[in-house]
């Protein structure tokens, strides 16, 4: 089967030219693969990299080198329009900051994605409201804006707009960290199922009792600090 | 897919001092471009350049025009450069002041737009100008205000009905939210994100806001001293700086 995440020789650096323009090395010869139905756990300890790796995919960071294909688009070399196009439609993010317009209510922070499809409005409510009921969410909060939640229930939202489409490519940033053990269920049965209709994975999982409940494989992202082996 | 809007090798100088130069770039249709710096970057000057209010020394600004394609902007008939900017283009300046008439009311304000271009029914342009005040979240009962008695916000608003009512296909924005209050702002950006997003326009916003422009553009240039020295993704503009001007942009910002 052909891979839905492809990546190919990459390399990072930052260069902070206001700190006596020091240069920090962070990957070199990155590769990974990920094919539909198949989720990976990138692991290392902190600082190796694997929100940099997640970053990059996702087209936040830019590549210095090295190709990042997702379906067939190349994250490193693509148009900012082509990128868009491909977070709308294929490539989902959850990460651990929810970032809103303060006064937008829940509900509609979890249909914004699937309005962006052009799905009707009254559709894309009621999919984001299943979700928000499967995860918890109490009703009496889908209209005040999430601003103000819990960071558990700030996570909830984000996890639900990630997967409110059914995106071929999921990239997830410690999507159980502060959740109670329900609720760490319910997102746990989430990722199997975008695993079963075919969703690529990539995540990261402090959580190991999670990581090996969903993970097929794990990659070390230490693997490619530079100057570290080969 | 082709560009609605291409700028190419933009030049303005005053005297000797550069206003903006070398400028390039292609917006296509239901892209939300921002471009960021500090005063003096020129930015103004080049969004005066590209909406044909100030007359650029050198380059080309090409519009993919409804009737006959792409036409350069600056080699356009003046008749023809007017009729564009009432109909296809929209421009809001930072001061509601300098994009409304005081002097008249609130529907007058809106459905003069509509008369521009050749409406005359006078109970269709009351119903448009209701409309779109409802749109832009201005009670019906003061259509027949004065702005002078509307706060910041709600000429900000008004302002914007106005500029849209016509069906733009591209509006440029000067400092949009810049002058109003922060709660002001939010409920602004969150009623311009669902216009951009419900009418497909494309956009040109100039702010030294970040926070606006991460809310609202798609794709970010950055500006110093009359260059264009980043440009890219939002998002990667402002978390991945690549510039030494850009990065001492975003880590000057302060945190709330």
């Amino acid at each position: 089967m052909k891979a839905m995440i492809e990546i190919e020789a990459v390399a990072k650096q930052f260069c902070l030219h206001n700190q006596g323009g020091a240069v920090i090395p962070v990957l070199s010869g990155a590769e990974l693969s990920v094919k539909p139905g198949e989720c990976v756990a990138l692991t290392g300890s902190s600082g190796a990299g694997k929100s940099t790796l997640m970053r990059m995919i996702y087209g936040n960071y830019v590549t210095q080198s090295g190709r990042i294909l997702i379906g067939g688009l190349d994250v490193a070399r693509a148009e900012p329009r082509e990128i868009l196009a491909l977070r709308r439609q294929v490539l989902g993010y959850v990460s651990q900051f929810l970032r809103v317009v303060p006064r937008v209510p829940t509900r509609d922070v979890v249909a914004e994605p699937l309005l962006a499809l052009g799905v009707p409005a009254d559709e894309a409510r009621a999919r984001a409201e299943a979700l928000l009921e499967r995860l918890r969410i109490p009703q009496r909060l889908w209209q005040l804006s999430p601003t103000t939640f819990s960071g558990g229930e700030q996570q909830r939202v984000n996890i639900a707009r990630g997967f409110v489409h059914p995106y071929p490519a999921l990239l997830l940033d410690e999507p159980t960290a502060s959740l109670d053990p329900v609720n760490r269920e319910t997102v746990l049965c989430l990722i199997d199922e975008a695993k079963a209709r075919g969703a690529a994975i990539v995540g990261i999982f402090h959580d190991a009792p999670a990581r090996a409940r969903v993970a097929d494989r794990e990659i070390d992202v230490g693997r490619f600090t530079p100057g570290w082996a080969a | 897919m082709t560009p609605l809007f291409s700028v190419r090798d933009l030049r303005k100088t005053y005297g000797g001092r550069i206003g903006c130069t070398d400028v390039s770039f292609d917006l296509y249709p239901g892209e939300v471009m921002g471009i960021v710096g500090e005063s003096g970057s020129g930015k103004s000057t080049l969004l005066n350049c590209l909406a044909g209010h100030l007359a650029p020394d050198a380059g080309q600004v090409f519009y993919d025009t409804r009737h006959s394609g792409m036409l350069d902007t600056l080699r356009m008939a003046e008749p023809e450069r007017r009729m564009l900017g009432r109909t296809d283009w929209a421009f809001v300046h930072q001061n509601a002041r300098d994009g409304l008439r005081m002097s008249v009311s609130a529907g007058g304000n809106v459905g003069e737009r509509l008369m521009a271009v050749g409406a005359r029914h006078y109970g269709q342009i009351r119903a448009a100008a209701t409309d779109w005040l409802g749109r832009v979240e201005i009670d019906a009962g003061r259509i027949d205000d004065r702005p002078s008695a509307f706060s910041g916000g709600m000429q900000q608003r008004l302002q914007i009905a106005r500029n849209l009512v016509t069906g733009p296909r591209l509006v440029f924005m000067d400092e949009p939210t810049g002058g109003l209050d922060v709660s002001v702002q939010a409920r602004l950006l969150d009623l311009l994100r669902g216009l951009v997003r419900d009418m497909g326009l494309s956009a040109i916003i100039v702010t030294h806001d970040l926070a606006v422009v991460r809310l609202l553009a798609d794709r970010l240039m950055v500006m110093k001293g009359g260059h264009v020295v980043e440009s890219g993704l939002t998002d990667q503009v402002l978390d991945d700086p690549q510039h030494g001007y850009t990065q001492l942009l975003v880590s000057s910002v302060l945190q709330a």
